[in-house]
């Protein structure tokens, strides 16, 4: 089984986000950037799919030169090959018709994905491939069976679970859980700093996106902290009831 | 401005989300002129003529045997396209639940529209939208525009509140017959389970939440006697999650669900920056944590500065007590 994995490079969840100078990105001066959590995932997921039916694990990522970082980590907990399409602060679809384009002019049975990348959480390039390249599309996937190329997935959605039957070729973007990912090992780490990552031009195409302003939310907060006897909690209570009105 | 509101179904029922996009069809009217349609796959008739409470007054159902009691985001995809090309439609509002969220970007890609989800604000500027959007979980808060002529966005839950219509609409529904065939359903659902008797937390308007303050996983029987009294769903932190006390279901923060309730109540979270963005955007929020440093506080609309063992039974009893009075 051939197999694309996607993923993204985020700040690190632990992050306190601010503003840069232009007013529209975030500053990134002492911002540690990881492999997106969700594509962990991805990667574990393609690992054990190709232990189990052979193949190859080839992880793409689109964005900057920095974004090697990433493809190294996926190379150190296996990955066969890596691929950066080099294109700097790409909106969605960039990212989604760049994939699509590469997905093209390779022939992969499974495109995988982490459910969402936690940036933009936007969960948008997963379907947006899936209709560039005509192939069925899964998403949030949180287990599933692959047997001679037809899918059984479950997945959650807003108060309930779905089973579907698809086959491959397929898109599919997997949900926290769906295994445990590996930590690399240090032999593995240090290899992966001398394989090869290949760095291809990106396919025209304008953002659809633009961003005019970014800011850090400010939400008043009535801030009424009390202690915790029977009284401290009936006050809550009360609070609750008659100035938030929320019960 | 031709504008349009997806109205997903979600089992038999219309979801909520959907009077909420009308809502939010309604907002951009309001923003850019135009007229708003809804639209709606293989849902019943009586479900449908609920929106005319929210003032809608035009509807178009696609019906097809081939959709009937399904859901196929390939061919859903395609149906929603032949709707919004039928129509000449500018501008398309999904929710942002899991159909919306993978419908919107399919469509987007057919129907060569720019695509922008989880909005959670519209403004316009000289006749143009802008649309506001959290991102990294709600740390920060984008304003942006599309650049392509259509336009297609989802809206985050549990933000544009679905506005009641002072009188009922007369509202008129069509029904559309899609080309379809077989083929257009790449992916087959076998089933569909609703959980009972369970709220899920990104639905929930009130959702009680706990962390490593619970000390141990039969501890949250507490957080479920408390959620139970106040009709609310049950969360949980990444710690207590990752330490295989909850499922990920519950999970809220940035590698959770990012969730906006009317109120939060985080019982033993400290507040890490993670947590913080999943539930920031809550309308109101309570904290119980023992240490009064805690950065939950720093959020915290109410706190309690005591232990989650001791305070959980006892507010429990209280509320019980005034709820059931009432």
């Amino acid at each position: 089984m051939n197999i694309l994995v996607c993923v993204s490079r985020v700040p690190d969840t632990a992050t306190k986000v601010k503003v840069a100078d232009d007013g529209k990105s975030i500053a990134t001066q002492n911002v540690k950037f990881i492999l997106n959590p969700y594509d962990e995932f991805a990667v574990e997921e393609g690992l054990r799919l190709r232990e189990q039916h052979g193949g190859s694990v080839t992880v793409l990522t689109v964005g900057g030169q920095e974004s090697t970082d990433i493809l190294r980590t996926a190379l150190a907990m296996g990955a066969d090959k890596a691929t950066l399409i080099q294109l700097a602060n790409p909106d969605s679809y960039q990212v989604a018709v760049n994939i699509a384009q590469y997905a093209r002019n390779h022939s992969f049975d499974l495109i995988l994905f982490g459910r969402q990348s936690i940036d933009f959480d936007s969960f948008q390039v997963p379907p947006m491939v899936a209709q560039l390249l005509d192939l069925p599309c899964l998403t949030i996937v949180s287990q599933w069976s692959i047997t001679n190329g037809t899918v059984k997935a479950e997945r959650d959605i807003e108060g309930g679970k779905e089973e579907f039957e698809t086959t491959l070729p397929l898109v599919a973007s997997v949900q926290k859980g769906i295994n445990e990912p590996r930590y690399p090992k240090l032999p593995d780490i240090i290899k992966a700093k001398s394989k090869p990552i290949e760095t291809i031009e990106p396919v025209a195409v304008e953002p659809q996106l633009e961003i005019l302003s970014m800011e850090i939310p400010q939400t008043e907060r009535r801030h009424v902290i009390l202690g915790d006897s029977d009284e401290d909690l009936e006050k809550l209570i009360q609070l609750l009831r008659e100035e938030a009105k929320v019960i | 401005m031709k504008i349009a509101a997806f109205l997903p179904k979600l089992g038999d029922k219309l979801h909520k989300t959907a009077y909420e996009a009308i809502t939010a069809a309604h907002q951009v009217q309001a923003l850019v002129g135009g007229d708003v349609v809804g639209f709606a796959i293989d849902v019943d008739q009586q479900q449908l003529e609920r929106t005319a409470h929210y003032g809608l007054t035009r509807l178009i159902v696609a019906e097809h045997p081939l959709l009937a009691n399904t859901y196929s985001p390939s061919a859903f995809a395609k149906v929603l396209h032949q709707l919004a090309s039928s129509q000449g439609i500018d501008i398309l509002i999904l929710p942002n639940i899991t159909y919306g969220k993978e419908l919107g970007p399919r469509v987007a890609v057919t129907f060569e529209a720019g695509y922008i989800a989880d909005v959670t604000g519209i403004e316009s500027q000289n006749g143009e939208l802008i649309f506001r959007k959290p991102v990294y979980a709600g740390k920060a808060i984008i304003a942006a525009q599309l650049k392509t002529a259509k336009k297609i966005f989802t809206i985050r839950p549990n933000i544009f509140t679905a506005k009641a219509a002072e009188a009922v609409a007369s509202l008129n529904i069509e029904t559309f017959t899609p080309e379809l065939s077989e083929a257009d359903f790449k992916e087959k659902r076998l089933s569909i389970t609703r959980s009972t008797g369970k709220l899920d937390v990104a639905e929930a308007d009130i959702v009680v939440s706990g962390g490593r303050g619970l000390k141990a996983p039969e501890n949250f029987k507490l957080i479920e006697e408390l959620a139970e009294v106040l009709g609310a769903a049950v969360g949980a932190s990444r710690a207590v999650v990752d330490a295989g006390w909850r499922p990920h279901s519950e999970q809220v923060g940035q590698t959770g669900k990012t969730i906006s309730p009317n109120l939060y109540i985080a019982v033993g979270i400290s507040g890490a920056v993670q947590h913080l963005a999943g539930m920031s955007s809550s309308k109101v929020i309570v904290a119980i944590n023992k240490d009064k440093d805690a950065p939950i506080f720093q959020v915290a609309d109410y706190g309690i500065v005591g232990d989650a063992l001791d305070v959980l039974p006892r507010l429990t009893a209280k509320l019980k007590e005034v709820l059931h009075k009432s």
